[in-house]
């Protein structure tokens, strides 16, 4: 594959927008890096406009760069960009299907389009068996399901058996069940040793199927990890609090101050949450849980949870630091 | 198929230009299976020229002169031809903005594909349409008395103007596809293209506007198309005498050229400048 060993590869990428003369020169993409390692998930997290979008839309090709060095497959984005095509799958935030067109004509017409002539045909059939769609292959894709839509736009991004394919918000405005097919497709492919960089909003799809994670925010790479390691950074178990009124919130926070051991307490006073670290889980419990008992503080609901990526993101970019106040200790 | 049989089929080696015009086809082919698998599409698309032919030839005819004489149905039926190939570029327009607002032109250019052939299968595809189109019209005209007393090679030129006009168009309806932002915005240009197409010479004859309204009528460059197919097919052309009149054989040449000269670039610019 690539001296480098990556299966993508950026190097203080730098991306300018709306540089025109005396007007401030704004960059979507500030010096990104990235490797995302052969056969794996990679996340790209970030909030919107962070830069998630922009450093695929360069990766893939369709976006030229104004500074640092790119490598696709091997293969550097600037200098070869149509032999870069050839090793690459993008599907993007729509299915990218033409409606009109049967299942089956969209794919034959793709592959006829990827310059695999006869083969186009042999193609269509072997991707509308993997992806489950053989029984809708000759049905106009207006009828198909928002599931069986971006499960043809993966498999047309799939056509030539890409060694990267890049997949943007791949289940943005899809039911529970369509996500979840959208999923089984993906650790289909990454078992026949496809590399995927995958962009979501969704925490719990990045914490699902990747297994390294990059944070991105304003063009930059804020935090490069597994997700695991992610959690890690952000610490141990917590303990959460949900308070039955707005008004116990303040008794709660002193409750679970009290065992938060000099960490922060977050309070969150849309949901009625407060949540802290803790290091010892059940005495924590029993302890907030008796405190609030006796103080006469109805909660609706206590318990413990692992960090979430959601605790990660927050920490990491700043955001949605307009719904918690957290009393920052030492951290 | 493997990985490798298929990186072997798709890396063949042919020239550039082999590969423009495999791809310009398969994009066309795409664009042609669309009226296969909605047949009524070209029948709602026709519904219009074909309802103006009864609309203007029967009800408005008896009342609508052609100055110098001459039969208005006669007179009529170049100027619907025109006025079909003019709103055609709509069709374009439409067409271009629906394929980049799902993401279909940039998965297009996210492959080894030649970049050209998604406009130019495109306008190759609408003027195949629009030969289609053309031939029904002509068939709805000789059925209500039409005749083309010209000459056939003066006819086949006539046709041939009429598909010269299609072609510069097609590129401003590629232009118009990429920056207007979405599909209900393109819908809007028929605000655009209705006036243009009755401010010509197509159902009425300039010279019997008001001066300001016949002096832009006749230098519109359907108008020009208009009243050389008229003069080719033999049919009343009703001339006003002013000098782009006198000279509609020439400027339904050169109007298209312009256009053509002007558009295609600016669409072109307008698809490179996607990757800025």
């Amino acid at each position: 594959m690539s001296a480098s060993g990556y299966a993508v590869l950026a190097e203080k990428v730098v991306k300018r927008y709306g540089a025109k003369k005396g007007s401030a020169e704004k960059r979507a993409l500030d010096g990104f890096d990235l490797a995302v390692r052969p056969g794996t998930v990679h996340g790209l997290l970030g909030p919107n406009a962070a830069g998630k979008t922009t450093a695929v839309r360069v990766l893939a090709t369709l976006l030229r760069f104004d500074g640092g060095r790119a490598e696709v497959a091997g293969l550097d984005v600037a200098r070869e960009p149509q032999r870069v095509r050839s090793r690459i799958g993008l599907a993007g935030q729509y299915a990218a299907v033409d409606e009109v067109l049967t299942g089956r004509q969209n794919l034959e017409m793709f592959g006829r389009l990827f310059h695999l002539g006869g083969g186009a045909r042999r193609r269509a059939d072997e991707l509308l068996e993997q992806f489950g769609l053989v029984d809708a292959a000759g049905e106009g894709v207006k009828e198909y399901s928002g599931g069986m839509r971006r499960r043809l736009d993966l498999a047309a991004s799939m056509i030539l058996a890409p060694t990267v394919l890049f997949l943007d918000e791949p289940t943005t405005g899809l039911d529970p069940r369509s996500r979840g097919e959208v999923w089984d497709a993906v650790r289909a492919l990454v078992s026949g040793g496809t590399t995927v960089l995958l962009t979501t909003q969704y925490l719990d799809e990045a914490d699902k199927l990747a297994s390294h994670i990059t944070v991105v925010d304003r063009g930059r790479v804020i935090a490069d990890d597994t997700p695991d390691g992610l959690k890690d950074r952000v610490g141990g178990d917590r303990i959460e609090v949900i308070a039955t009124e707005p008004a116990g919130l303040p008794a709660v926070a002193k409750a679970v101050g009290r065992v938060a051991g000099g960490g922060p307490v977050v309070t969150d006073t849309p949901d009625r949450r407060v949540h802290a670290q803790v290091t010892d889980r059940v005495a924590a419990l029993t302890e907030v849980a008796r405190a609030l008992q006796d103080e006469g503080i109805a909660v609706e609901d206590i318990g413990l949870r692992r960090p979430s990526l959601d605790d990660v993101f927050l920490r990491l970019t700043g955001h949605g630091a307009e719904t918690s106040t957290a009393t920052e200790a030492a951290a | 198929m493997t990985a490798l049989e298929l990186h072997a089929l798709s890396g063949r080696e042919h020239s550039r230009a082999y590969w423009a015009l495999v791809d310009c086809w398969n994009v066309t082919r795409r664009s042609l299976t669309h009226y296969q698998r909605q047949p009524l599409a070209i029948v709602w698309q026709l519904g219009f020229p074909i309802i103006s032919v009864l609309l203007y030839g029967y009800v408005f005819g008896s009342a609508m002169k052609v100055p110098g004489g001459g039969d208005y149905r006669e007179f009529l039926m170049p100027g619907m031809f025109a006025t079909t190939m003019t709103m055609g570029f709509m069709n374009t327009a439409t067409a271009v903005v629906t394929d980049a607002g799902k993401g279909v032109i940039d998965r297009f250019r996210s492959m080894p594909m030649a970049p050209s052939a998604v406009t130019a299968g495109r306008g190759a595809a609408d003027l195949v349409v629009a030969c289609a189109e053309l031939a029904i019209l002509a068939a709805t005209a000789l059925a209500i008395g039409w005749r083309a007393d010209g000459g056939p090679l003066e006819a086949v030129g006539a046709f041939g103007l009429l598909l010269l006009l299609r072609f510069s168009l097609i590129w401003v309806g590629v232009w118009l596809g990429l920056v207007v932002p979405n599909a209900e915005s393109a819908g809007g240009l028929y605000a655009i293209a209705f006036p243009i197409t009755m401010i010509s010479s197509a159902l009425v004859a300039p010279s019997l506007m008001p001066g300001w309204l016949g002096t832009l009528a006749a230098w519109n460059p359907v108008s020009s198309t208009v009243t050389a197919a008229r003069q080719l097919f033999g049919n009343p052309a009703a001339g006003g005498g002013t000098w782009v009149e006198e000279h509609a054989l020439l400027m339904a040449l050169v109007w298209p050229s312009v256009i053509t000269l002007v558009f295609l670039p600016l669409a072109v610019r307008r698809f490179q400048r996607l990757s800025r």
